[in-house]
């Protein structure tokens, strides 16, 4: 039971470092000012989903 | 929608100098990301400063339909913008940002496509790595020590260590790399630097941990292996967050016009600098830059050195007249006919000096000695310990020599110096002074001798200066004053001449007469305009107010006193104040100029007569002069500006740009300074000195902890737990220690 529990643990703790991972690959980590200031905003500029994905590359 | 919230739009704008971003090789160098519907490119806008900046630069789209997106980096001050080739082009979307006055800063070292941020990125993998493996191993270790190392569980004990050999291979063989990788460079160039005993700690610490867990004889340290690493990673992360909207490596290339109008057969075409050839003919508008030297064919040139010699007073030149690079024309439209290509002008040749080929300020922290010493007080330690264990108890030899290495691991040594420095960066940086790097501070902390620029350094950007008082003027007016005060060679009325807005240039003036230290008149249109002292006002006989005389220049418009222009004290504040306390502290202190020496007695004055001074410097005698202070054994700081001090601060032991707009380009060097804060020069040199103070302070703290840790580890009964407890807690302390103090002596330096 105990090495369920472990396995378990470590599982849940590698989804939070997938996750730190990925947020830092997307970039999330490159600009910490611009977005608190861009969420104040009225309206977001629209961005079609293939365009998303060339911006993210 | 308002078209310029919170930025002033600039008067002169003129189309034709984005003609070169037509050319496709240019475009292709300039943009990301290339598709028949979608381009991509990224414009450093150093204009960027407000919350205003970014929400009208991420609604471009809505001012031109061809843009997909814009997206902004404040901190970088760059913006994204994806665009619809087929709708808009590049030249466009420029043309479209410098009517909004964000008008992008493209240089030639631009065009050297710059990597985007994939370094920051890679440390941050493995810090996240590094610190998610040492709180599971820390984890998972606990059962160990609270349980005193009796785990009732069958084989619960083996799987604790197997798990944590398993999360701490990552650790060791990628967050790791890093400590590594400059270890084995500085042993290659035969050079100990403090990363390889850590290195070796690491190396030790790994090896017997595996070989512990391999042989099931015990738990191992893994988790001060991984915790050292993640701290020490925690810390170059800490000193490693630069200014990344600054650039500290700028060379001649990044002043220089991307684009050129060349003119064949009549006909004129935009094309790249880089192309430009002999003989080729050029045509040069109004506050263009000369990109190459060249001869004056045809118009009136009145060309401004300022960036290249410090002169302040443009230069008059004739048809047939040489014109070096790096000077800009002010007035009217210019043909030129090239003689040399750019990379050979007489302005670039400064850079073809070798201080400029090579790295400045290699490693040389006084942290490296210090830890030579450290490596072999340790290996001696470690040494006796096994001579005495051989003598005693033979089996004791491995424990003991290897709980040494673990435990005596100097990165305190290195944890201290890297948050000192990591915190002074910060606190600089809060007051406007960016240094490139934490070496820079230790620089500072050496200096004896300080070098002063005059123009730009000691004294105010020339446009902020100017202010009108009385009878408002009228756009005529204000137009036919310009071109009056242009004419003068005054330095007083080219002042003037430089605060007024830029117009139309081809306005004529009639009569024109300087009267030499008095003033200047003439007629544009039916205006006549007269110019100068108040002395020069009153001695027409026309009635005036009683005007102060000294920094103001009076304005008579067709026999009618209009007002005054006063030029605020060119000077900035708190000089005098600044070289008495500098003065104080011991250094030298010397003033180059490459302007005349009218400003002598003024300086002297203002420098209570303590400085040295030397006019009509040219960027190579500037450089010259430190070198000679160098040749003497004094460690020298270069304050400087322009393009005509790269030189010179290359040379220096640190160099420091100053700058007015921070955002601005600046000469390469070590740290840019607003010009705000150059009063507080003496503070900062006190500040890093106290840095190295307190380095050596938190020192002797890591030196205890040593002490306790080694206690444990000769006599072969350094347990992980000790280990575990002893490492976190040193390596914490160690660092709200260096935090406080440094924060503390900010304070206290008033900074």
């Amino acid at each position: 039971m105990i090495f369920i529990l472990i396995g378990f643990s470590i599982l849940v703790a590698g989804a939070f470092l997938i996750a730190f991972l990925w947020s830092a690959r997307s970039g999330q980590y490159d600009d910490d000012y611009t977005p608190s200031v861009r969420m104040l905003f009225d309206d977001t500029p629209k961005v079609s989903s293939l365009e998303e994905d060339v911006i993210t590359k | 929608m308002d078209s310029n919230p919170g930025i002033k739009v600039t008067g002169k704008f003129i189309a034709e100098r984005f003609g070169y971003l037509d050319d496709p090789a240019t475009i292709a160098k300039l943009v990301q990301f290339s598709s028949p519907t979608q381009t991509n490119v990224v414009f450093h806008l150093p204009q960027i400063h407000c919350s205003s900046c970014i929400f009208l630069l991420e609604n471009l789209h809505r001012i031109d339909g061809g843009i997909i997106k814009s997206q902004t980096n404040f901190q970088k001050k760059e913006v994204f913008v994806a665009f619809n080739p087929a709708q808009i082009t590049l030249r466009k979307v420029v043309e479209l940002l410098a009517f909004i006055g964000y008008e992008p800063a493209i240089s030639l070292s631009d065009l050297k496509k710059h990597t985007p941020a994939a370094y920051n990125r890679g440390q941050l993998y493995k810090l996240g790595i590094a610190g998610f493996c040492f709180a599971n191993i820390m984890m998972l270790s606990f059962p160990e020590y609270f349980s005193g190392g009796h785990i009732e569980e069958a084989g619960l004990r083996a799987t604790f260590s197997w798990i944590n050999l398993g999360l701490s291979l990552p650790v060791l063989f990628y967050s790791a790399s890093g400590i590594f990788s400059a270890a084995w460079k500085g042993l290659r160039q035969r050079y100990l630097n403090i990363d390889a005993p850590i290195a070796l700690a690491i190396i030790v610490t790994f090896a017997r941990s595996y070989y512990e867990i391999i042989s099931g004889r015990g738990p191992g340290f893994l988790d001060s292996g991984t915790g050292i690493t993640f701290f020490l990673l925690v810390g170059r992360w800490f000193q490693n967050k630069t200014y990344e909207s600054f650039s500290f490596d700028r060379d001649y290339t990044s002043y220089f016009p991307l684009g050129v109008t060349v003119i064949k057969n009549g006909i004129e075409t935009n094309i790249p600098v880089t192309g430009l050839k002999k003989n080729d003919r050029i045509i040069l508008r109004n506050e263009e830059m000369i990109p190459a030297d060249a001869i004056l064919i045809r118009g009136n040139g009145q060309i401004d050195y300022s960036f290249v010699s410090g002169e302040n007073t443009p230069v008059q030149k004739k048809e047939g007249d040489l014109v070096y690079a790096g000077g800009k024309q002010i007035g009217s439209l210019l043909e030129l006919e090239i003689v040399h290509e750019a990379s050979q002008s007489y302005i670039t040749q400064l850079w073809n000096n070798e201080i400029f080929s090579g790295a400045k300020n290699a490693e040389k922290s006084f942290i490296h000695p210090w830890s030579r010493y450290f490596t072999a007080v340790l290996f001696s330690i470690a040494a006796a310990s096994v001579a005495y264990w051989w003598k005693y108890d033979t089996s004791k030899i491995f424990p003991s020599l290897t709980a040494v290495l673990i435990v005596a691991c100097p990165c305190s040594l290195l944890l201290s110096a890297t948050f000192t420095y990591g915190n002074m960066l910060r606190l600089f940086g809060k007051n406007k002074l960016y240094l490139k790097n934490a070496g820079v501070i230790e620089s500072i902390a050496a200096i004896d001798t300080i070098v002063l620029d005059k123009t730009g350094t000691l004294t105010h950007n020339r446009a902020s200066v100017v202010q009108y008082e009385g009878t408002p003027l009228t756009d005529k007016e204000l137009v036919a004053v310009k071109q009056v005060t242009r004419q003068s060679s005054h330095p007083l009325s080219k002042m003037v001449a430089a605060s007024l807005a830029e117009h139309d240039s081809s306005v004529l003036v009639k009569d024109l007469r300087e009267y030499a230290g008095k003033g200047v008149e003439g007629t544009v249109h039916n205006l006549h305009i007269k110019v100068g002292s108040s002395q020069f006002i009153n001695e027409s006989d026309i009635p005036v107010v009683s005007y102060d005389t000294g920094t103001h220049v009076h304005v008579m418009v067709n026999e009618v006193p209009m007002g005054r222009f006063t030029v605020n004290n060119q000077y900035r504040e708190g000089l005098p104040q600044l070289a008495e306390r500098i003065q104080k502290q011991k250094e030298s202190l010397y003033v180059l100029s490459g302007d005349n020496d009218a400003e002598k007695g003024t300086l002297k004055a203002l420098f209570n007569n303590k400085i040295q001074l030397r006019f009509k410097q040219s960027p190579q005698q500037k450089l010259d002069f430190i070198k000679e202070l160098q040749d003497q054994n004094k460690n020298v700081l270069m304050l400087g500006d322009g393009l005509n001090d790269a030189g010179a601060l290359r040379q220096s032991n640190v160099g420091i740009a100053v700058s007015d707009n921070t955002s601005q380009f600046s000469p390469a060097c070590d740290a840019i300074l607003d010009g705000a804060n150059v009063h507080l020069l003496d503070r900062f040199i006190s500040f890093a000195r106290s840095g190295k103070q307190i380095v050596t302070a938190s020192f002797i703290l890591s030196i205890a902890y040593n002490v306790v840790g080694l206690s444990f580890a000769v006599r072969g009964i350094l347990s992980p737990l000790v280990a575990a407890i002893l490492m976190p807690a040193s390596s914490i302390s160690i660092v709200l220690l260096v935090t406080a103090l440094s924060s503390l002596s900010a304070r206290h330096k008033h900074l």
